[in-house]
């Protein structure tokens, strides 16, 4: 109990009611953080293998697809170092989808908090995503160490791998706010979110490299989905220098800009509307 | 630091839509797929202004669905207001209901540190007084364990510690003393007088009239979203009571509904007003323990007519009718005669201290001697003052004499 001098009298301050951001940002940011931390620890909290499923979830997908692939389909035997390919990608993916599925509840899982405490709403959507970000973080660099025994050469452009990560982080938090604002008064949200992420999984060259695509189709795809060019370059730095470059994907400068402003236009939205939602989440609850 | 305000509420007004759950077939939702759903708007606020200064402890009662909650969630920055301003001086911490938002997954500790940083500690400071939280809270046996398996007890108990801890300079509470065994209880009611002594400001929720009394310097009453009465604990306990009670008091005149056949005669008389008083006759709302209740009653009479009586009930506060007295003759006679008259009925006080209703009516002897009501006034409400006496219905006097019983001393010595 503090009983140090306190300032004589306290100014009463406007209380403008919940916002998505407001408080002072120290206290924002240990609230993320911390939360984070208690979401990291709960999650596997009852299974044997605790933190492990992190990476072995996607290892066995990655297992189960290969096998599909290159066994059963016979795809990806003319591709230098599918499984290599395969795998990167899929821990890459896996950093979007669990963050933006994950986030889709995030605000209705917290009614009790919502309703009960006051805090920046605007944590509990940024504490998923910094969850899924660690997660992602620690499966990338398994990833790079499994590839590079499988037969990868290391290469410095693997240190310009933050870049492709930050640029993925920023259209997650916008989708994942966008998501978990809607949820509380739209619940089909969810329904649709489920749909959207697998079509994105199969319209983002995860599986296949870019130029399996045919030429017309390719530059379209490129252009609308802003994951295409992520994957891309994060391609080009990880293994493939002679990758097509996201320009080339995209079809021309043109199409990277349109990928772009999809992505910036997909932040600002989400930052929009979960500013506009979070007065009022509690009572949408 | 006197003076100085710590709560300021202007003007507050509060709107929930709630949606009537309209059920929609696929067919008009095909026909009709951008129709909005209808709303049924609640007001819950309706322009409420008021100011708490520092090291008040103010209590806010209202009944059921009054908007206490509410503007005390809209304090805590919960809700946003819809119109109006609300400024707060310093640090808040709110508890409102229970549990306040424990993760169930996570232990004492984790928890603790979250629900401390959440109300302004930083994470250092908030794990710095978690022994002295847990000390607080009297759980230092279960710090491993999760508090999904806490009882409701527990998570009170720890929620209401990291409240004290975190040291805020305003308090909102709502309704925790309801909650947890007599000793916990009695801890709040130190930590609450602890509290106000160190100049912090607390509101607090309650529909305790022993708690507002007890504990707060002022006390509001909300009723429909608006401020009913701000002043003295005492003055708002009484008219809580009498708002509780009020819209019961059915004033019925049963002369006007038809298939008055059946009487006699068409009387016309009616109770304009009944109300208990003191022995000057002023109106009150209670009465002292073992002091008589006298109730006064006008009635008005249109028309003279035989075999009018006047008759007194008392129920208790669980709809238990605990005395029905004897009706007696109202105006008799060749003097029966219409006009106002003032009906004074004493009674005897053997009631336990609690809550109660009156009811008092006007009838008609018939024929057959059975009585036809006329006009009544139900639920006039009073409360007998003094220490509770649990387990008991009636407060009869007794005397217990104690003397040395000669025999039985003989026979031990």
């Amino acid at each position: 109990m503090s009983a140090g001098t306190e300032p004589l009298v306290v100014q009463p301050v406007e209380i403008r009611g919940p916002s998505a951001f407001g408080g002072d940002w120290r206290r924002f940011w240990n609230l993320v953080w911390l939360t984070a931390v208690a979401e990291y620890r709960t999650r596997y909290l009852h299974s044997w293998l605790g933190y492990a499923w992190s990476l072995l979830r996607p290892l066995m997908l990655f297992g189960v697809l290969y096998v599909v692939f290159s066994q059963v389909i016979r795809f990806g035997g003319d591709i230098e170092n599918y499984a290599a390919l395969l795998l990167f990608n899929i821990m890459l993916f896996q950093f979007f989808s669990d963050a933006t599925t994950a986030s889709v509840r995030c605000v209705a899982r917290r009614e009790s908090l919502v309703r009960k405490m006051q805090f920046p709403r605007i944590v509990i959507p940024l504490s998923v995503v910094l969850t899924a970000l660690l997660t992602a973080v620690m499966n990338l660099i398994a990833a790079l160490l499994l590839i590079s025994v499988i037969g990868v050469e290391p290469r410095l452009t693997w240190l310009l791998l933050p870049v492709v990560l930050i640029v993925l982080l920023v259209l997650i938090t916008g989708v994942s706010l966008a998501l978990s604002a809607l949820f509380p008064r739209f619940r089909d949200v969810e329904q649709i979110w489920t749909v959207i992420a697998r079509a994105l999984f199969y319209g983002t060259p995860v599986l296949y490299p870019i130029e399996f695509v045919p030429d017309g189709f390719r530059s379209f795809v490129a252009a609308f989905n802003p994951l295409v060019p992520i994957f891309e370059q994060a391609r080009i730095w990880v293994m493939d220098p002679d990758a097509p470059s996201m320009v080339e994907a995209a079809g021309g400068a043109l199409g990277v800009a349109v990928a772009a402003t999809i992505l910036v236009v997909t932040c600002l939205f989400g930052l929009w509307i979960f500013e506009r939602e979070a007065p009022r989440v509690a009572e949408e609850l | 630091m006197a003076g100085a305000n710590a709560i300021e509420v202007r003007n507050v007004s509060k709107t929930f839509r709630i949606p009537t759950n309209r059920v929609l077939t696929l067919k008009q939702r095909v026909l009709h797929p951008f129709q909005s759903q209808a709303y049924r708007s609640l007001r819950a606020l309706d322009d409420v202004s008021f100011d708490v200064e520092r090291g008040e402890f103010i209590g806010i009662v209202g009944r059921n669905g009054s908007g206490k909650s509410t503007l005390l969630k809209l304090i805590a920055s919960i809700y946003r207001a819809d119109a109006g301003s609300i400024r707060v001086a310093g640090r808040m911490a709110p508890f409102i209901e229970l549990g306040v938002g424990f993760n169930p997954e996570l232990n004492a500790h984790d928890n603790v540190v979250l629900n401390g940083v959440m109300m302004g500690l930083t994470p250092r400071e908030a794990r710095r007084r978690f022994d002295e939280v847990i000390e607080f809270a009297e759980l230092e046996d279960f710090t491993e364990l999760k508090l999904g398996n806490y009882s409701s007890g527990m998570r009170v108990r720890l929620a209401f510690a990291v409240m004290v801890q975190v040291d805020a300079d305003v308090m909102l509470i709502d309704e925790v003393l309801a909650v947890g065994d007599a000793s916990f209880q009695e801890r709040c009611a130190e930590t609450f007088m602890d509290l106000t002594q160190r100049g912090k400001t607390i509101v607090l929720v309650t529909h305790s009239m022993g708690h507002l009394n007890r504990f707060c310097s002022r006390a509001l009453l909300l009723e429909d979203g608006r401020i009913d009465t701000l002043g003295a604990p005492g003055e708002v306990a009484a008219r809580y009571t009498e708002v509780n009670f009020a819209p019961r008091a059915v004033r019925s005149s049963l002369l006007s509904a038809g298939g008055s056949e059946a009487r006699p005669s068409e009387p016309r008389a009616r109770i304009a007003d009944a109300w208990v008083g003191t022995e000057g006759g002023e109106r009150t709302l209670s009465v002292q323990r073992r002091e008589p209740i006298e109730l006064r009653a006008e009635v008005e009479v249109d028309e003279a007519f035989d075999g009018a009586r006047f008759g007194v009930e008392i129920w208790a506060a669980g709809g238990r009718r605990i005395f029905a007295a004897p009706s007696t003759p109202l105006i008799e006679g060749p003097g029966a005669e219409s006009g106002r008259w003032l009906v004074v009925a004493t009674i005897e006080n053997r009631l336990v201290p609690g809550r109660y209703r009156l009811n008092c009516g006007v009838s008609q002897l018939g024929p057959d001697g059975e009585e036809v009501p006329v006009s009544d006034i139900r639920g006039v409400p009073f409360e007998v003052l003094g220490d509770r006496i649990r387990g008991s219905l009636m407060d009869l006097g007794h005397d217990a004499l104690v003397q040395p019983l000669v025999d039985a001393q003989v026979i031990r010595r």
